[in-house]
This record gives structure tokens, sequence and C-alpha cells, in this order.
């Protein structure tokens, strides 16, 4: 290789290797560290890991984080994938309606969550008022507030920003599909309910794997709209992973155990990747695309 | 490929009975269409009539009919509290990560796609692990990094974490975009003899282009709207931008939702305009290689 290709490859390298990997590698010597980020660190093994596990802080944010992931599978991928296969149909309406589907996308996750803060204020709240003049409710319901719901509503509005966004993913698999399949099965009498399971969600697989794993890797990182709805609160209860590590390392300044929930973060990322590569062969889909 | 096809006058007569009468799925399907419709829109739809009410207008109004007496004095109190110079450094945040992100990726890809050795495919691995680790797990030692360049609270210090992780997935769309460049093309314009920065610029650079379109559109939507690295990072008013610019004054006008929703519509008016605009565009630059 000669040296005008180093040269090309070096400052993507450099990038990388400085603000993204070595951080990624640092986080773990931090990890034992007690410190505050001012005054010197203090080496302390494995102190932080036993003490984030022992109270139970870090396995309840584990938990929550892999609740928010449920949650949000189960709410954004049904919808996504029925509002794609809607959107691709030929129908002009259809078209009109997803003008309409994608305006979310333009918005990003503070502007949403500020947003939906006001939406559900107990108070003056555009939803309590709709409720009070529907008669629904006793009214004033504190929807992040409220400890036992907080989690579900963060979930909610996790899924109006982002089922957009897998809806385009599902509009343009479905697009895809060839209109021959569909009027051969109808030839054959298969009613559409038939043909929306055995031609549909078949052909769609790909898409299917390809936007879970999105909403799965997304569910780690879902930060900015936790952090303007509930701050991680009612109490902890929608204290997830990112949260904890933020509040850890930059509100009470304990470096380490921040530290620790980075490197479970981190892990959890990888693990994640490496399971949904083994187990719906993803790296096959890649090869095969390559080749179209 | 499907015998069934013969049979087209069969086809045809399908075709118009089910444009004639509407069955009962696409009912179905129109009444969900209708449903989301109002979900997803009427939120949007929320946040605009509420910028446009006075601030007495807000409490006394009923809140989902659009103002009575619409007004721009909430946008014009968001810019006279500086908004425009917020707005201009997220400009300069986005341009500048957007350049150097997919500048150095294309230089990268090229390098990857046309030298075949082991040391290139590991450094691309490694730019592949990358696309799993989330964010949020460097941030800590990201926010010392920065701080001991003296670059806390700059510009350029949120520029240079967030070149590093546009990388990865910039790189690898790319990669797979000059792959497909068929090898026959670099000999065939008799290019063997020029210097790699020559065929990148007379044959990469100009078949590249819609994929690099593409992913500037990706990569500006993602820098915009990023929030961790502006709130670890940053913490005066001369470097804020626009997504801490309306957690600011969501803050600061606790009460005035009129003023606030200005905000965020504000923030959002890139995309809106290049959503009027270049819909198609937009669209396909979110969807990132994702929908192939």
């Amino acid at each position: 290789m000669n040296w005008q290709r180093w040269l090309m490859i070096a400052p993507a390298l450099l990038f990388f290797l400085v603000f993204a990997l070595v951080p990624m590698l640092v986080a773990v010597y931090y990890s034992g560290l007690q410190w505050n980020g001012i005054s010197a660190p203090t080496w302390v093994g494995l102190f932080n890991w036993r003490h984030a596990f022992a109270n139970g802080e870090a396995v309840h944010a584990i938990w929550l984080t892999v609740e928010l992931m449920v949650l949000c599978w189960i709410i954004q991928t049904p919808l996504s994938l029925l509002l794609g296969v809607f959107l691709a149909g030929k129908q002009k309406h259809r078209a009109i309606f997803g003008v309409f589907y994608f305006v979310p996308l333009l918005f990003s996750a503070v502007a949403i969550g500020v947003t939906w803060s006001y939406l559900l204020n107990p108070n003056f709240g555009l939803i309590d008022a709709l409720l009070k003049a529907a008669h629904i409710g006793s009214g004033n319901q504190n929807w992040i507030g409220n400890p036992s719901i907080a989690l579900l509503v963060v979930s909610l509005i996790i899924g109006w920003q982002f089922i957009p966004f897998h809806t385009l993913l599902y509009q343009s698999g479905a697009k895809q599909i060839p209109d021959s399949l569909y009027e051969a099965a109808k030839i054959d009498g298969a009613s559409p309910l038939n043909s929306f399971f055995s031609i549909t969600l078949p052909q769609l697989k790909y898409t299917i794997i390809t936007s879970s794993v999105l909403i799965l890797t997304g569910s780690l990182t879902y930060f900015d709209l936790i952090y303007v709805l509930t701050g991680g609160g009612p109490g902890n209860a929608t204290q997830v992973l990112a949260m904890d590590m933020y509040k850890e390392a930059f509100v009470n300044q304990n470096i380490g155990v921040g530290s620790v929930l980075a490197v479970v973060l981190a892990v959890s990322g990888v693990v994640l990747s490496i399971l949904t590569l083994r187990f719906t062969g993803f790296s096959r889909m890649e090869s095969q695309l390559e080749g179209m | 490929m499907i015998p069934m096809l013969a049979n087209e006058p069969a086809l045809q007569v399908v075709k118009r009975t089910r444009r004639q009468v509407p069955t009962w799925y696409n009912v179905l399907f129109t009444l969900l269409g209708v449903l989301w419709l109002i979900i997803s829109f009427y939120p949007v739809l929320y946040m605009l009539m509420t910028s446009l009410r006075s601030q007495n207008g807000y409490l006394v109004g009923i809140p989902w009919l659009p103002p009575l007496h619409p007004t721009f004095g909430n946008y014009a109190t968001v810019i006279q509290a500086g908004f425009a110079h917020y707005f201009l450094n997220s400009v300069i945040v986005s341009v500048t990560s957007v350049v150097l992100i997919v500048g150095c990726s294309v230089l990268s890809a090229y390098v990857i796609v046309r030298t075949k050795n082991k040391v290139v495919r590991f450094i691309f691995n490694l730019f592949l692990v990358g696309l799993a680790l989330p964010i949020q797990a460097a941030i800590i030692p990201i926010y010392i990094i920065i701080t001991k360049m003296g670059l806390y609270d700059t510009l350029i210090g949120m520029i240079l974490p967030s070149v590093a992780f546009g990388l990865p997935l910039t790189l690898l769309i790319l990669v797979n975009f000059v792959r497909d460049i068929p090898s026959e093309l670099y000999e065939s314009m008799g290019l063997d003899g020029a210097s790699d920065f020559q065929v990148m610029r007379s044959l990469v650079l100009p078949l590249a282009m819609p994929a690099l379109i593409s992913v500037s559109i990706y990569d500006f939507v993602q820098a915009w709207n990023n929030f961790l690295f502006p709130l670890v990072l940053t913490q005066s008013d001369s470097s804020r931008v626009m997504p801490m610019a309306i957690v600011s004054f969501q803050g600061q006008y606790t009460m005035n939702v009129p003023v606030t929703m200005a905000a965020v519509m504000l923030s959002a008016l890139p995309l809106i305009l290049a959503y009027i605009f270049g819909r198609r565009y937009l669209l396909g630059g979110l969807l990132a290689g994702f929908g192939k």
C-alpha cells in the first residue's frame, strides 16, 4: 500500500481512535477509579462494580432498559409494519397520508420531549383538556409523574417519535414486493388476509430484522427524550442505563460508578449486535444484498 | 416467471372489482390510517397552533382549536432572546461535522475497497465494531479528553466526537456503494497509471454523488439534533446549540408554553424546509441505506 492511501485513510482512523475507540477502552480503566473528575483519582479495583451491583442500582437500571426494549419493540413493530404496508398501497390517498405520517421525523428528541411534557401536563395539558371534555377519567392525571405508568408513557412517546422512521423502512420494503406475487395469489383464490401472511410477511423478513435490530439497539441509547421528559424520575422509575450513567458521572460526579454503567452499556451493545447477527442471519442478508 | 400471468383477462376483472367495491379490510385499513394520521400529525399541529397563540390566549383559549388571534409575537421573543446566535452555532457544528464525516469516509471507503491487505481489512472491522458502540458509553472519557485539550465549552469540542461517531455508519454505506463500481470502469478509463487522488476525483466522486448526498443528509440530521454532546461538553450561552436552547427556554419560560413552542418550531426549521422542498431526498437520506 502506497503512502497516498495511508494518507487517505488516516484522518478517519485518527478521529475514530481518539474520540471513539480509545475513550471506550479508557472507560474500562475509569471504572476502577474513585474519582470526582477534579481531584487526584485513586485506584480501587472492582469496588465500584461491587458497589453498583450490590445496592441494586445497576440491576434496576439494566432491568428498566430491558423493559424499555421490550415495550418499544411491542409498540413499534406491529404498528410500523401495518402502516408501512398501508402506505405501500397504490391508492392516491395513502400517498397523501404518508406526507403527514413522516412529519414527526423533522423534530429532535428534545423538541418532542418538551412538546409532550406540555401535552401531558396534568394542569394545562391538551390530553387532560380532551379527556375532561370527553368526561373520561377523573382529570388531572399525572402521566409522567406516576411511577407505575411513567415507563409505559415514555415508551409510547418514543414510539410516536420512531414509528414514522420504521414505517418508512417497511414502506420501502413492501414496495419492493413484486405485484405479480399478489396477483398470482389472488387468482389462486387467496384472501387478502392469506396473502398478507403468506406473501407480505415472509417477503418483509429482512425488513423486520433490520427494523427490530434498530429498535433493540436504539433502546439502549434512548437518553435525550428521557432526560427532557422525566429526568429518570419519578424516583428512579425511568432511570434506564444511559440516564443512570449520566447522573452518576455528571450529577453525582462519581466517574467510577458512571464508568461501570458505561461499560455495561457498551458490552450490551456489542452482545446485542453479535446475538442478532448470529440468530437472524443478518450478515448473510448483507452479503445477499451486495450482489444486487 | 409466474405462469398464471398468462391469464390476462381474468386479472383485469379482478382489478376492476377491487376498485369498485371497498372491501372490509380496505375500510379497516383506511380507518387505522386516519386514526394514525391524527395521532402522528395532531401534536405537530398543536406545536404550530400554540406557537401562534399569545400567552393569554393559551390559558383561556380552547387548546385543541387554532388561536382566534394568531400572533408572531412568540417568534419575535425567541429571536430577541438570542436564538439567531444559537441557530448559527448549530449550523456551524452540523455543517462542519458533515463535511468532515463525509470527506473522511469517502477517502477511507475508496482505500478499503481498492486495497486488499490484512491491515486495511482490520481497520474496516474496527469501524464496524464502532457501529455497535453507543455514544453514551464513551461520553465520560470524551468529556475528560475534551476538557484536557482545553476545548470544553467550544464548538470544536462538540464537532470532534460527533465526527468520530458519525464515521462508522457513513463509512459502511459508502464502502457498499464504492464496491458496486465495476472494476472494469477503473481500467477502461485508462486510469491504471493515474494516482489515487486522480481516480478519486474523476471517477469515484462523480459516481458516488447520490450516496454522498444521502449520507450527508443523514449525518446533518444526526448532528443537528444531537443533545448529549452539547449537554456534557458545553455550558455557556456563547456555545449553545439548538437543542440546548430549547431546554433552556423551557426552564426560563416554564409557564409560557407558546414561546417554547415557537423555539421548537424554529429549531426544526431547516428540516421543515427540506421536507417541503425536497421530501424525497430528505426521506431517502433519513433511511441512510437501511431501506436498501
